[in-house]
């Protein structure tokens, strides 16, 4: 039998909202039962590290996602993040439970550090990936986007644990809870001897965060150059309010200055992967649609018949978004009840 | 102070252009600086302004690679060293972290802090940055984006994150990787070019370095590409339906409504 799948579930930061679970665990886990599958049924291991209470705050979510064993490292030192105490116990980790793959979320987090760990460990790691597959041999290949989305690429490692960082809103959660016994298993954290070097001084939230949340929009209405100017960007807005979207826009609008840096969707900016997708005005630069391509429906509206994003879309308009726009507003308008 | 400042030379990966096997023609695409390590030489600069500090800018590639090099001396750095060996070649970011780790260490032993661009825009892993912090045993801070303040054993940065801005502070020695910034970068002025045209670099070879051969390059590098294909979109490619406003209004009004879009909470 393999030897197993280690996921890092990610805790987002201690404070009093609360904590939770980052969701990009879940999504791990679901890919990870697949994985299995093709892996005699590896078992799914989890590593979890925070302050306090953990087992009692978040058990559910991995009793209902069928992860086999939940090491768990507890210390009041390590209610924030800090690269040097978490890598250490993941390394820790890894030395004793020796999994062949290692799967961590292409978080902030994530990404500095699995870094740390990999190079801790000398093997190798595929970073920000979006699709994980078992090979006929067995390995673990992980794809990923490199030149700015132009060229995809399948990596393999040689060493173990062959490790990979995941990128956020790629794969899907779980449909149905898959429920185990799992098994919950203490790991005193070894960093007394350690002398951390990194000390997290203060913490600004972000205040744009909760208004934004372009990731989780079901719908988002995305402006591009063709909207032209403030006015139309407020058509955009006007038509959004009516489907209870949210507005993006690629780097052209924003560097217009018609849109803010957190509208900004596309390689610089945020990917999305909502229900509908309306490109308005966008010419659909694989800098932009390397942020929203893998949306489930696609509409676009372009003057301009050759523009690239007819390429990728579902529903193509050859059209004036002026003309169309409050036409369409309007029509909505009238027939809401 | 003395600062060591990791770049890279990438291709320009807004002009890729395709073969017509679908392979990426790397002939004649321009190469330039990274363009979040023109932030890192940035925040170089601003250190040494305030501190006196020594900075030595160091890169993995080919010969061509020195150009980045002169860049950097043009603006202000003081020294530059190519790591350049035809056994580097096909280096992973393991390897290439652990070669440059070497680098800096047969170097420039005493240095105080490492600064890299927080991406490179052609493979975009972020890894080699902590994989040098790695190598060298000493912390890093990622995703940095302002360096506020620098003394003899402390630094103090801001870093940002999904969720805010923390600030922090490091002792020293320590490697940053910082984000790219709005602001326009430092020009060269013409005597620093002139002086950058005739600066001497020094060459660092695998034996200059003293890696163990099996550490450098494809050997040294635990992961390798199986396959490199270009992404297929998975949407279909419709004409786009030309006709009339009117009839479009209705076309996309009845298509919104087939998709639910009326009835999202």
């Amino acid at each position: 039998m393999s030897r197993g799948i280690l996921l890092y579930a990610e805790l987002t930061r201690y404070n009093s909202d609360g904590q939770y679970v980052h969701p990009v665990f879940f999504e791990l886990a679901a890919k990870a039962n697949e994985l299995s599958q093709k892996l005699d049924n590896a078992p799914i291991y989890a590593l979890l590290i925070g302050a306090h209470n953990l087992v009692k705050e978040f058990k559910e979510g991995f009793t209902e996602n069928n992860i086999d064993t939940v090491y768990v490292a507890e210390d009041e030192r390590l209610k924030d993040y800090s690269t040097e105490y978490y890598s250490k116990i993941a390394v820790d980790l890894v030395k004793e439970i020796d999994p062949e793959i290692f799967i961590i979320g292409a978080t902030t987090q994530g990404r500095d550090l699995a870094p740390r760990i990999s190079s801790a460990l000398g093997t190798g790691l595929t970073a920000d990936c979006i699709e994980l597959d078992i090979n006929e041999k067995g390995q673990l290949a992980a794809t990923r986007p490199t030149f700015g989305g132009q060229l995809m690429a399948t990596i393999l490692c040689k060493n173990q644990p062959q490790m990979a960082t995941v990128r956020p809103k790629v794969f899907k959660p779980l449909k149905e809870f898959i429920k185990k016994d799992t098994k919950f298993i203490n790991k005193k954290p070894d960093i007394d001897n350690l002398e951390k070097k990194v000390t997290l001084i203060d913490f600004l939230k972000n205040p744009e965060k909760e208004d934004s949340a372009l990731e989780d929009a079901e719908i988002i209405v995305a402006g591009g150059r063709g909207m032209k100017d403030l006015m139309g960007f407020e058509l955009l807005k006007e038509f959004a309010s009516l489907l209870n979207a949210k507005v993006g826009a690629s780097r052209v609008a924003v560097e217009m200055g018609l849109a803010s840096h957190e509208m900004q969707i596309g390689q610089t900016g945020k990917t999305v992967t909502p229900k509908i997708y309306i490109a308005c005005g966008i010419s659909g630069a694989l800098q932009h649609t390397v942020g929203m391509k893998d949306s489930d429906k696609i509409i676009a509206i372009n003057t301009d018949k050759n523009a690239p994003i007819f390429d990728i879309a579902d529903i193509a308009i050859a059209g004036d978004v002026f003309e169309i726009l409050p036409e369409l507003i309007e029509m909505i308008k009238k027939n809401k009840i | 102070m003395k600062i060591a400042i990791c770049i890279k030379q990438v291709p320009d990966t807004t002009d890729i252009q395709w073969t017509e096997h679908n392979t990426i023609k790397r002939d004649g695409v321009e190469s330039i600086l990274n363009p979040y390590d023109v932030y890192a030489i940035e925040a170089g600069l601003k250190i040494k302004h305030e501190t006196d500090a020594e900075l030595s800018v160091f890169t993995m590639g080919p010969a061509q690679a020195e150009d980045i090099l002169r860049k950097a001396l043009a603006v202000g750095a003081d020294r530059a060293y190519l790591i350049s060996d035809r056994k580097f070649a096909a280096a992973d970011t393991y390897a290439t972290g652990s070669t440059i780790a070497a680098a800096i260490k047969k170097a420039l032993p005493d240095f105080d802090i490492i600064i890299c661009g927080q991406f490179a825009i052609d493979g975009d892993t972020a890894q080699t940055g902590p994989t040098i912090a790695n190598m060298l045993d000493i912390p890093q801070v990622t995703y940095v984006k302002d360096i506020e303040s620098v003394n003899e054993d402390i630094v103090t940065v801001t870093r940002e994150v999904e969720d805010g801005i923390e600030k922090l502070t490091a002792e020293l020695p320590v490697l940053l990787c910082v984000l790219k910034k709005d602001e326009d970068p430092t020009r060269a002025k013409i005597n620093g070019i002139i002086n950058a045209r005739n600066a001497e670099i020094q060459t660092l070879t695998l034996d200059d370095i003293g890696l163990p051969p099996e550490r450098a390059g494809l050997k040294g590098s635990p992961t390798y590409v199986s396959k490199a294909f270009r992404p297929v979109a998975k949407h279909r490619n419709l004409p786009p339906t030309e006709a009339s406003p009117e009839s479009q209004v209705l076309f996309l009004y009845n298509k919104l409504q087939e998709l639910g879009a009326f009835d999202n909470e």
